[in-house]
C-alpha cells in the first residue's frame, strides 16, 4: 500500500508538468464492442448575441424617453415609473453588470493593451449616456443607471450638506475616475467594480463586507441623497462635465421663473442654483484678481499632482499581482517553503523564473510612474480648476437646476406655480 | 444690452465647448471601435493554464460556482482506475464516498464494459474544486478539466476568479464559441 502511494505520488511529480501531458494520451479511446457511444459535453452558450442589442436598444430607448420626460413632458411620475422599470430590469435581472460606469475601465484597457478587445456593446454603453448629457443633460441619472436608482427610491428625509462639504467631497469623483483607469490601463485590477457597493445586493450575495457598505450607503442615503452619485461615481464625474455644456437641460419652471422661492429647498442633491447676491455683483472686481491669480496657479498644481502620484508609485504598483509576488519574494524568499500560500507555490511549480518575474514586475512598475504622473497632473488640474471656480461669479436672475449636478430626477416641477 | 453680450458670449463657449466634447468622444469612440470585437466576449478558463488550486470553488461571485467540471469524452481512456474519480492510495475501487476523491460524490461511474467506465459529471452538485481535473491529468488522460459554463456564470464584468487565479489562466474570450476545450492534444493556438 506505502509503496503503491509513493508510486503513484512519484508519477504524480514527473507527469504533471505542464508540457509533458500536452504531448501524449496515456490511455487510448477504447474500441467499444458494445456499441457505445459517448455522450457530448454539454456547452451551452452564454445568451444571444441578440440580447446585447435588445440591451443597448433598451438604453437607447430610456435615455431618449427620458429627455423627453425631463425637458417637455415634465414628469416626475414618469420618471419614477421608468427607473422602477430600469432598476428591476438592469439591475435585479440583468444583475448589474451591464454598466456604462465600468465600461470605462474596459475603454481604458482597450486602449492601453491591444490584445484585448472590448466588445461594441461595451463602447456603446460607454458613450450614449456621455453623448445624450452632451445633448440633454445627465438623462442617463435620471432613470436608466440602477445604482442611482436604488439610491433615488430610498430618499426620505433628505438633509442640505453644507456648499464646501459638498463641493470639496464633489472632487472626489475625478480622482476616483483617475484611479480607476491608472489601475484599468496597468492592467491591474478594475476598481470600480471590485469597489461597486450594490452588485451585492443586486446579486442577492457577494462578500459579505460589500454587502455591509451597500447597505450602509443606502441608510445614510436616505439622508444624504444619492452619496454614491454625488460622492464617488466615477462615471458621474463625465457625465457631469459634459452635462455642464449641454444643449438643452430641464429646467424648474415651465416658461418664465418669477422668483417665488418656492423650489429652493425641493432638490434633495442641493443641485438648484439661486439667483446671485446683488452684494455679491458688486464684489465681482475684487474676485477677478483672486481669480487670476488662481489661474496663475494651475500650471504649478499639474505639476505637484503628477509629481507627489509619480513618488507613491511603488506603492501603488504593489496593488499589481505580478509586482507583489515579486515584492514578496525579493524581501523574503523564506515565503518560498510555505506550502499554504499558494500564489508562491503555484509560481514556483511554473516555468517561470524569480528572474522573469522581477523583469516583468520593473517593466509594470515603470509604467506605474508614468502613469501615476498623469493621474496625478489631471488630480492638480482639477483642484485648480475647482478652486478658480470658486471665484467666478455667474449672474443669474432666477432658480435653475445646475446643469453639473441636476440628476434630471424631476423632482422639483411640481413646486412652480407657473402654468405654461 | 450688457446682460445680453454676456448671455450671448456664455452660449458660445457653452457650445464651442460641446462642439469640442462631441469630438473627443467620437475620437475615443472611433478609436476604440477600431480594436472593437464584433462577437460577445466572455471569461473563460485556459484548461492548459489552470493549476487547479481551488480558487475556482471559492471566488465566484456565485455560489456554488459557475465553473465546473467538464468532460471531454473522446479523451477518455475509461480507466477502471480512475485517477479524477478515485482518490490516490484507494485502489479497491469501490464506489464508497470515501474513496471518492470529489468532495461532493458529482461524478457518476457507470459501467459500459469490461474493463471500462463511463465517467459523467453531475453539474448540480460540482462546485468547481477541480480535485477531479487535477487526478485526471496527473494519472489519466486529463480529459476532465474546469470551464466556465456559461449558462451559469452572470458575466461579471471583471470575474473575481480571474483576479485572483495564480496562474494566470482565466481571459476573457471572443467568438462563437465560448469554451476552450481540450479536444486534442494540442494545446490552442
Ligand atoms: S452619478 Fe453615477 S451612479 Fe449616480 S446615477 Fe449617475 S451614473 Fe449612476
Ligand atoms: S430635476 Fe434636478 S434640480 Fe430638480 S430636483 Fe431633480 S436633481 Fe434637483
Ligand atoms: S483559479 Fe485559476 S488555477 Fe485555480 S482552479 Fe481556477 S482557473 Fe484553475
Ligand atoms: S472533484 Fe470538484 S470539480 Fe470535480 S466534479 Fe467534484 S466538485 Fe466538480
Ligand atoms: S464572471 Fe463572475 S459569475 Fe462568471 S465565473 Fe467569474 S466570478 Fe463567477
Amino acid at each position: 500500500m506505502r509503496l503503491k502511494t509513493t508510486i503513484l505520488a512519484f508519477l504524480l511529480l514527473i507527469t504533471s508538468g505542464p508540457v509533458l501531458w500536452a504531448q501524449q494520451q496515456r490511455f487510448p479511446m477504447p474500441e467499444f464492442e458494445s456499441g457505445y457511444q459517448y455522450p457530448d459535453a454539454k456547452l451551452p452558450g452564454s445568451g444571444s448575441l441578440a440580447m446585447e442589442y435588445f440591451d443597448v436598444g433598451i438604453l437607447v430607448l430610456l435615455l431618449a424617453v427620458t429627455s423627453w420626460l425631463a425637458i417637455k413632458k415634465r414628469s416626475r411620475k414618469w420618471i419614477l415609473l421608468l427607473m422602477t422599470g430600469a432598476l428591476l430590469y438592469f439591475g435585479f435581472w440583468r444583475q448589474g453588470c451591464i454598466c456604462p460606469i465600468g465600461a470605462v475601465q474596459n475603454v481604458a484597457l482597450g486602449f492601453s493593451d491591444p490584445t484585448y478587445a472590448v466588445s461594441w456593446f461595451i463602447i456603446a454603453l460607454f458613450l450614449l449616456p456621455l453623448l445624450f448629457s452632451l445633448a440633454f443633460g445627465r438623462v442617463f441619472c435620471g432613470t436608466a443607471c440602477p445604482l442611482g436608482a436604488i439610491q433615488d427610491i430610498v430618499v426620505v428625509r433628505p438633509v442640505r450638506v453644507p456648499v464646501w462639504v459638498r463641493k470639496s467631497l464633489g472632487m472626489f469623483p475625478f480622482v476616483y475616475l483617475a484611479l480607476a483607469v491608472l489601475f484599468a490601463t496597468t492592467g491591474t485590477d478594475f476598481i470600480i467594480c471590485r469597489y461597486d457597493p450594490f452588485i451585492g445586493i443586486f446579486r442577492m450575495g457577494a462578500e459579505f463586507h460589500l454587502i455591509v457598505i451597500g447597505i450602509g450607503f443606502l441608510l445614510v442615503g436616505m439622508f444624504v441623497a444619492r452619496p454614491y452619485c454625488r460622492f464617488f461615481c466615477p462615471y458621474g464625474a463625465l457625465l457631469k462635465t459634459t452635462s455642464i455644456f449641454s444643449k438643452n437641460h430641464l429646467s424648474i419652471t415651465p416658461s418664465q421663473c418669477i422668483d417665488c422661492k418656492l423650489c429652493k429647498d425641493s432638490c434633495p442633491f442641493d443641485a438648484i442654483d439661486h439667483p446671485t447676491d446683488p452684494k455679491v455683483i458688486g464684489k465681482m472686481k475684487d474676485k477677478t484678481k483672486h481669480f487670476l491669480l488662481y489661474a496663475a496657479l494651475i500650471p504649478l498644481l499639474i505639476v505637484v499632482g503628477g509629481w507627489a502620484m509619480s513618488s507613491a508609485h511603488i506603492f501603488l504598483a504593489r496593488a499589481n499581482p505580478d509586482v507583489y509576488l515579486a515584492h514578496l519574494l525579493v524581501r523574503d524568499p523564506s515565503v518560498m517553503e510555505d506550502l499554504d500560500n499558494l500564489d508562491v507555490q503555484t509560481f514556483l511549480g511554473s516555468d517561470r523564473t524569480v528572474d522573469e518575474l522581477v523583469n516583468d514586475a520593473t517593466a509594470i512598475q515603470a509604467t506605474f510612474r508614468s502613469g501615476a504622473w498623469f493621474t496625478g497632473a489631471f488630480i492638480g488640474l482639477v483642484a485648480g480648476l475647482f478652486l478658480v471656480s470658486q471665484f467666478v461669479i455667474r449672474r443669474r436672475d432666477d432658480y435653475q437646476p445646475n446643469r453639473g449636478d441636476c440628476f434630471s430626477c424631476g423632482r422639483c416641477f411640481k413646486y412652480c406655480p407657473v402654468q405654461k | 444690452m450688457e446682460r445680453k453680450k454676456t448671455k450671448n458670449r456664455r452660449e458660445f463657449i457653452r457650445s464651442s465647448m460641446r462642439f469640442g466634447m462631441v469630438l473627443a468622444l467620437g475620437g475615443v469612440g472611433g478609436l476604440a471601435f477600431r480594436n472593437a470585437a464584433a462577437g460577445k466576449s466572455v471569461w473563460q478558463i485556459d484548461p492548459f493554464k489552470c493549476t487547479w488550486c481551488g480558487r475556482c470553488a471559492t471566488h465566484c461571485v456565485l455560489n456554488p460556482s459557475a465553473v465546473k467540471c467538464v468532460h471531454a469524452y473522446e479523451m477518455c481512456g475509461y480507466c477502471d482506475l480512475c485517477g479524477g474519480y478515485l482518490k490516490v492510495g484507494h485502489s479497491d475501487r469501490s464506489t464508497a464516498a470515501e474513496n471518492q476523491l470529489c468532495p461532493t460524490a458529482a461524478i457518476n461511474r457507470k459501467f459500459i464494459e469490461e474493463p471500462y467506465y463511463e465517467y459523467v459529471i453531475n453539474e448540480d452538485l460540482c462546485i468547481g474544486c477541480g480535485k477531479c481535473a487535477e487526478g485526471c491529468t496527473a494519472f489519466g488522460n486529463g480529459s476532465m478539466f474546469l470551464q466556465i459554463k456559461h449558462d451559469i456564470c452572470v458575466d461579471c464584468n471583471e470575474c473575481s476568479i480571474a483576479r485572483v487565479c495564480p496562474s494566470d489562466a482565466i481571459k476573457r474570450i471572443n467568438g462563437p464559441d465560448p469554451y476552450l476545450m481540450k479536444g486534442d492534444f494540442s494545446e490552442p493556438a
